[in-house]
């Protein structure tokens, strides 16, 4: 009885999110992509946060899993930052984790800087601070 | 320049650093979801895994409350007896 409901669940629930994932996915890969600078490394990540979005999927309560799944890719990254200290290739390797992970979510994924401040844990000052150095980096390259 | 007030660079170079980002995606790999999805499968039974063990020790602990208690109650003193003097 509750074995059957709670597969019936589970089949719901792996059908809503592979919907989700073939929409999404390719815009996230991409972000974290840009975030580690490696393909492989940035599939990891993706792959980590989509988990998340997935055992949660029920208790998102409206709330949309691609957002769900970009705080958790950024978080992540955050967490994990020295492990991606070292530049790895990509277009952002110029960039220290916290640029790079700045100007993706400004620029690219278009994240209020409130939102993104709160997000991470940082002032708005100091938020704003970081991403114009990235995008001075970014411009000054030949 | 700059704005220093707001902070804001004009659109003029956030749009040429945008341009840049716009590379072409890396493709999707075919199992990508199937990968998650078995990750995920993984994070859920622990959750469900830990939730039964902290009600059971939740139980266990009420169980042995309760046995504690029934035996070790202490009888109530008789109340047709006249409980002894004590020194005032």
């Amino acid at each position: 009885m509750v074995g059957a409901r709670r597969e019936a669940q589970e089949h719901r629930r792996a059908r809503e999110f592979e919907a989700f994932t073939a929409g999404a996915a390719g815009r996230l890969l991409h972000a974290a992509t840009l975030l580690t600078g490696d393909p492989a490394e940035g599939e990891r990540l993706l792959v980590a946060a989509l988990a998340r979005t997935y055992a949660d999927w029920f208790r998102m309560r409206g709330e949309d899993p691609y957002v769900h799944t970009r705080e958790e890719l950024a978080t992540r990254f955050a967490h994990h930052a020295w492990h991606y200290r070292r530049p790895r290739g990509g277009l952002l390797d110029r960039l220290a984790p916290q640029e790079r992970l700045v100007l993706v979510l400004r620029l690219y994924e278009g994240v209020a800087e409130e939102q993104a401040a709160a997000q991470l844990g940082l002032p708005a000052e100091r938020l704003r601070t970081v991403y114009l150095r990235a995008m001075a980096t970014m411009r000054s390259r030949a | 320049m700059t704005d220093a007030v707001s902070g804001r660079l004009p659109d003029r170079k956030e749009a040429e650093v945008r341009r840049m980002l716009e590379i072409p995606h890396p493709p999707v790999p075919a199992d990508l979801a199937e990968r998650a999805i078995a990750h995920g499968r993984r994070l859920v039974r622990r959750r469900l895994l830990l939730r039964r063990t902290l009600w059971a020790l939740l139980l266990a602990a009420v169980v042995a409350v309760a046995i504690w208690a029934a035996m070790d109650w202490p009888t109530p003193a008789p109340l047709n007896v006249t409980p002894p003097l004590e020194s005032w």
